[in-house]
């Protein structure tokens, strides 16, 4: 039994690395329509963003983690300014490539700058800790508990101040929040950077876990997508909710039935839900 | 008439010169390029039936690509079969798995399409990777045998084998061109440009879908098999994503839902990255950003451009006979060259 709740919680702790990601991807989608595929790249570069300031400059974790933060939204708006804003009345397969170009661009210069090396970044909560005689290492509680606390901050942002309500109603509407006043190109730029910080955010959370690499957004984005695909695309909840499904079930996956194969579940699962439902579950009504 | 005589003879001369090249220039890494590329060029062709004139893009290509190519390693290697058996076999196989795939994947649209395709191209990768017994896992599959004799004609030289790939090659090119030129390649385009439209004027969209998938899978699996026989080493990397970012960057830049684009933008970008080889890993730090630029500026690529410069030029001069009544026959050109 000890060892089943050892298992949630470490599905517990990628779920929230993957929600994170997923928010990101699914707030950019709801407002843009476009399937970000740079996302991963987004992801990758604020995980070397963190551990060059840290490295480098000696800063400490959190205040590396703000700066990457900033840096990787930064990088977003510049992408929705020079790529996607010129890009927005191509036909839908033109957005997708650019992001392709970004995508292997991104790679290419961490590659360049950084070198190919896998890199471990250090952090200062590598403490394990005992809780109800389950023993997890400080750094997973922070990934669980700071995540949820940027949810509930992110829920007040888009619920209760206006530039959040500005984001809904362009989701909800495109035309429509332009006809009442709305600076749509605003609100495209805020989103981005948005969802860049989540990513970076993301990055450098799971990354003393994990490992630093040009290659380590791969995944995660295929994962992401399967997860705002699980939960709507375009849906808030839905990606928090699918990025924890998805983590408890390659957690559970990986101990009862493969570790080898625990990152095939991921598209297991989405080649199932599109079998069964081509759109994705949870699809909100007049938008598909 | 003029144009279409023009083309013709551009298409000549350019087989001509290529069943010139081994002797214009015989030199044998050159001659090992060219035969590669023109493998690449048959996968691009594939990629182009569904994405450029069906207007699914799909992300699985690779995969297919490493399907034909590992179908035909093990069933000679490990089956013993007949090379030409097996490669027929290995075109079938991936050809039907494409079709269960399709099946399922063509019900989904758009956006879901891409990111279904990316998630099967990566289950095939990863079944590759991790299916040692079979496949030979990452340490690669080697001892795949070279083409087999047909008759007296041999494979074993490699003035031979380009002639081989070129056959093929020709033979996709022209396959290509009947089913463009055909109402079935109108009815894809018709597929491409609206599907409720085609719907309502009673194009079954699902079966036509459904064949320019297979179709696309099985030219890209007969690459693979080229591919296989021709190497003769095969590792799980040349299904990973970044093979598929290759031949979309190759399709864009000949231009994407063009007849000759697979050609040139091949071409183009193999003695690029020939010249550009002293960067290796980060030949991306350019093609990256070129992809991108290409899609906002020149989202025809190469020949996309060449041909709306031509059919601008050709406005403006009758319009400066005509009047302006030809405008329309301008549009008309567009829709038929996709």
């Amino acid at each position: 039994m000890e060892f089943f709740i050892q298992q949630l919680l470490n599905g517990l702790t990628v779920g929230s690395v993957y929600s994170l990601v997923a928010l990101g991807l699914t707030l950019v989608y709801g407002i843009l329509h476009i399937p970000n595929f740079a996302h991963g790249a987004l992801y990758m570069m604020g995980g070397y963003v963190t551990l060059t300031m840290m490295s480098k400059s000696g800063l400490p974790y959190w205040l590396a983690i703000v700066i990457s933060m900033i840096v990787i939204g930064t990088l977003g708006v510049l992408l929705e300014r020079l790529v996607f804003y010129p890009l927005r009345d191509a036909p839908p397969l033109h957005d997708k490539i650019a992001a392709i170009g970004i995508l292997l661009f991104l790679e290419a210069f961490a590659q360049f700058v950084w070198g190919a090396d896998y890199q471990t970044m250090p952090t200062p909560y590598g403490k394990v800790v005992n809780l109800f005689g389950l023993t997890l290492t400080a750094q997973r509680l922070l990934i669980i508990t700071s995540t949820i606390a940027i949810m509930v901050l992110l829920y007040f942002f888009l619920k209760k101040t206006f530039i959040g309500a500005t984001i809904i109603a362009m989701s909800q509407n495109r035309e429509g929040a332009n006809l009442v006043g709305i600076n749509i190109n605003k609100v495209a730029m805020m989103t981005f950077m948005i969802s860049g910080s989540l990513a970076a955010l993301a990055a450098s959370l799971a990354s003393p876990i994990n490992l630093v690499f040009p290659g380590m957004g791969h995944l995660v984005i295929l994962k992401a997508f399967v997860i705002i695909i699980l939960g709507g695309m375009g849906s808030v909840p839905g990606a928090i909710i699918g990025g924890y499904i998805l983590g408890f079930s390659e957690s559970l996956g990986a101990t009862y039935i493969s570790n080898d194969y625990k990152d095939i579940i991921a598209f297991v699962i989405l080649v199932i839900i599109l079998t069964i439902k081509p759109t994705g579950l949870f699809v909100r009504r007049g938008q598909s | 008439m003029i144009a279409v005589l023009k083309q013709k003879k551009i298409a000549a001369l350019a087989i001509l010169f290529a069943l010139a090249f081994p002797l214009l220039i015989p030199n044998n890494y050159y001659l090992h390029m060219m035969t590669l590329s023109f493998i690449w060029m048959i996968a691009v062709y594939g990629l182009n039936l569904l994405a450029g004139y069906t207007g699914y893009l799909s992300l699985a290509h690779a995969g297919f690509f490493a399907i034909g190519a590992y179908t035909l390693a093990i069933l000679t290697v490990k089956a013993g079969l007949n090379f030409w058996l097996a490669f027929f076999l290995s075109c079938v196989i991936s050809s039907f798995i494409g079709f269960l795939v399709g099946l399922v994947a063509l019900r989904t649209k758009e956006h879901f399409f891409a990111i279904y395709t990316l998630c099967v191209g990566y289950i095939i990768y990863l079944v590759i990777d991790k299916w040692d017994n079979l496949t030979g896992g990452v340490r690669g599959f080697i001892g795949i045998p070279s083409p087999a004799n047909i008759g007296p004609i041999s494979f074993q030289t490699p003035v031979s084998q380009y002639y081989l790939v070129l056959f093929f090659l020709l033979l996709v090119v022209f396959v290509m061109y009947r089913i463009v030129y055909s109402l079935t390649g109108r009815t894809y385009i018709a597929i491409r440009n609206s599907e409720e439209l085609a719907l309502t004027i009673g194009i079954s969209t699902m079966k036509d879908k459904l064949v320019s998938f297979v179709l696309s899978i099985f030219f890209t699996s007969l690459a693979g098999a080229l591919y296989a026989s021709f190497i003769r080493f095969l590792g799980p990397d040349i299904g990973y994503i970044s093979v598929m970012f290759d031949l979309l960057i190759f399709l864009l830049v000949g231009g994407i839902g063009t007849m000759s684009g697979p050609v040139v933008g091949t071409l183009l970008m193999t003695s690029i990255s020939q010249q550009l080889q002293f960067l290796q890993d980060y030949r991306m730090l350019i093609f990256g950003p070129i992809l991108t630029l290409l899609v906002i500026f020149y989202p025809r690529g190469v020949v996309g451009g060449v041909i709306h410069w031509k059919t601008k030029r050709t406005e403006n001069n009758r319009d400066s006979r005509v009047g302006k009544i030809s405008s329309h026959s301008s549009n008309e050109k567009q829709v038929k060259e996709g």
